[in-house]
């Protein structure tokens, strides 16, 4: 093995390059499937819940929250004011579209029945009968992908009434968003699939008390839910081993960028950023210069910082966050101060306006980097970015404000000779370089 | 008005949702499918159908990008420029597409035939360059790639042919 970790074997991708490893027949005959499940339906739900708990799975959307933990927040019964029981709800949260990540896209295309057999252990484990996939709008074929896959298992009685003879009942359904970056966050998404804006909301209450259509709900991302069969069927000594001492298991890691060979890897956590580019075919067309380490939110590295860690704690330590394990490469051909004005651009697109920090902020900072680009920069600019980055991180009603200021802080703090350089010789212009086409201020943005 | 197929598309799922909101952005989406747009004729109909405030409506139409609340071209060409696919020359298949169809991202060609829209992240950072045509994912793709999309989508659309829906059924949610 090429990794220095004898416990590890992929979890989720095993057979992603097989013709026809999406069906559910290759997932039954082939793959074990649905006998996680089987397992799970005799298991009391508490037990199945403390099986995830000590499998030291971590939650893959980005905050990396320990999933056992949050399915035993879960009310065991809860009841309205009239003392009539209320229905509990499991929501899926594929709204993929952190820059940079890709991976929940490989487990639709092509495992999608492990993901729907983790919802419907999950469903079991937090005591729900039905729940909801949020899929994002722009994926038409992936959508259909999954409703056949639904279909399937539907068919041969792994969803529905009564699954497999145990009396357990439980249904799913697709939910489409409308291509909002923020309905990634938990909260929003919630109120997105209320068929209402995509507007994150304050906590508490925390959805597992108040979440979807006002019942106590439970939202994990797709890798997570994929990960599930493999925790029950396997047990959880074996996916816990693979991982570090606070995190089991492997990562999916999507590597883009400039880099020779960019797909999605299924890789353990003891590896560094350096050992990962390697994995995929190292850098093209120049020498390392930055890393993105977690998508589009998580503050960049410089290349002599690249020899961490990719677990949560090594990234959290060295200031940045393993995120939602989409790692962008960046050669030395590259502007860190252009490439850096490309996401905040993104985020001042994105923002969804409710917070005065984060909707001003946001646009403040996009539009002072475009200054630098277009020559018109200060030295005093530079102090201001970290000046507005101190009022939105941490002042708002979501953690979309601290994303925006992580490329925006990391990129000055850790490349400030490239902003001097443009503010000293009148931008981009100055330096030889000519405006991105997708950077220019014209027409509208949508 | 909306069109039967809406109604009867909508009512098929109602029993899916506990409430009549949650059908509105599956409602909007049928209505931005069948028309390419969202009037505010349609909005009105919407509220009406599901017994909702136009208000409220128009309010979360507005939220999203896929709703297009102006209409556009029959083929949107919407190329995406984020962090990925512009480390990997997104900004040529912009160049391109603008020098190809003779107008500016955001805007439409006069024969109402083409919109280009510069979208954000698609989820395909792997085999970026990645452009989205109507509903199709194009991935890896190049200024060659991107012009012959063009006259292929051109050609599809004078032979009265559906472009980028391939993998759509009528009728049929989601």
């Amino acid at each position: 093995m090429m990794y220095n970790n004898e416990h590890f074997e992929p979890v989720i991708t095993p057979n992603v390059n097989v013709p026809g490893c999406e069906t559910i027949d290759f997932y039954v005959q082939k793959e074990n499937g649905y006998k996680g499940l089987e397992k799970a339906l005799k298991m009391k739900p508490a037990e199945v819940v403390d099986e995830v708990k000590k499998s030291n799975l971590r939650g893959r959307g980005g905050a990396g929250f320990p999933t056992g933990m949050k399915w035993s927040f879960m009310p065991a019964n809860p009841v309205d004011a009239n003392g009539n029981p209320k229905p509990k709800y499991l929501v899926c949260n594929a709204d993929e579209g952190e820059p940079g990540t890709f991976k929940d896209r490989l487990i639709f295309t092509k495992t999608p029945h492990r993901m729907i057999e983790g919802m419907i252990i999950g469903g079991h484990a937090i005591g729900s009968n039905k729940g909801f996939i949020y899929i994002r709008g722009e994926w038409f074929k992936e959508i259909r992908l999954m409703q056949k896959a639904l279909d399937d298992a539907y068919a041969k009685g792994f969803l529905g009434k009564n699954i497999l003879g145990s009396g357990f009942n439980f249904d799913l359904v697709i939910y489409k968003g409308a291509g909002a970056y923020i309905c990634g966050e938990e909260t929003a998404l919630l109120n997105s699939l209320e068929g209402k804006r995509g507007e994150p909301r304050l906590k508490p209450p925390f959805p597992a008390q108040v979440g979807a259509y006002g019942m106590p709900s439970c939202v994990n991302n797709v890798e997570t839910f994929a990960a599930v069969p493999y925790i029950i069927d396997k047990g959880w000594e074996k996916y816990a081993k693979m991982g570090t001492e606070r995190s089991g298991g492997t990562r999916m890691i999507g590597v883009s960028g400039h880099v020779n060979k960019p797909a999605v890897y299924e890789l353990p956590m003891n590896l560094s950023i350096n050992d990962i580019i390697e994995i995929a075919g190292g850098v093209k067309g120049g020498k390392l210069k930055a890393v993105i380490p977690g998508g589009a939110s998580a503050p960049m590295l410089r290349a002599d910082e690249c020899h961490v860690l990719t677990d949560y704690d090594s990234l959290a330590k060295a200031g940045t966050m393993a995120g939602s394990g989409g790692l962008i490469v960046m050669n030395d051909t590259v502007n860190i101060v252009e490439a850096t004005y490309t996401l905040l651009k993104f985020y001042e697109h994105e923002s969804c306006g409710q917070c005065s920090q984060c909707r001003e902020g946001s646009h403040w900072l996009a539009r002072m980097f475009k200054r630098i680009l277009d020559g018109g920069g200060t030295q005093d600019d530079l102090d201001y970015i970290a000046k507005i980055c101190g009022n939105m991180a941490g002042q708002t009603i979501c953690a979309f404000a601290d994303a925006v200021t992580g490329p925006a802080l990391s990129s000055v703090r850790k490349f400030r000779g490239e902003f001097e350089e443009l503010v000293a010789k009148g931008g981009l212009k100055g330096i030889g370089k000519k405006e991105s086409a997708s950077h220019k201020l014209v027409g509208a943005h949508v | 008005m909306l069109s039967e197929k809406i109604k009867k598309t909508i009512n098929g799922i109602r029993d899916q949702f506990p409430t009549e909101q949650a059908l509105l952005l599956p409602i909007l989406h049928e209505i931005q499918n069948e028309y390419g747009w969202v009037s505010m004729e349609n909005m009105k109909a919407a509220g009406e159908f599901l017994n909702l405030p136009v208000s409220k409506v128009r309010e979360v139409a507005s939220f999203y990008t896929m709703y297009r609340l102006d209409p556009i071209g029959k083929v949107d060409v919407q190329i995406c420029t984020n962090i990925s696919c512009w480390l990997n020359g997104a900004d040529k298949v912009l160049a391109c597409a603008e020098k190809k169809l003779g107008i500016h991202h955001g805007q439409t060609t006069k024969d109402g035939k083409f919109t280009l829209t510069q979208v954000e992240c698609l989820a395909a950072c792997g085999t970026a360059p990645a452009v989205q045509i109507n509903q199709d994912y194009f991935e890896q793709v190049d200024e060659n790639m991107m012009e012959s999309l063009i006259d292929q989508a051109s050609r599809d659309l004078d032979a009265g042919k559906d472009v980028g829906k391939s993998t759509q059924k009528d009728g049929v949610w989601p």
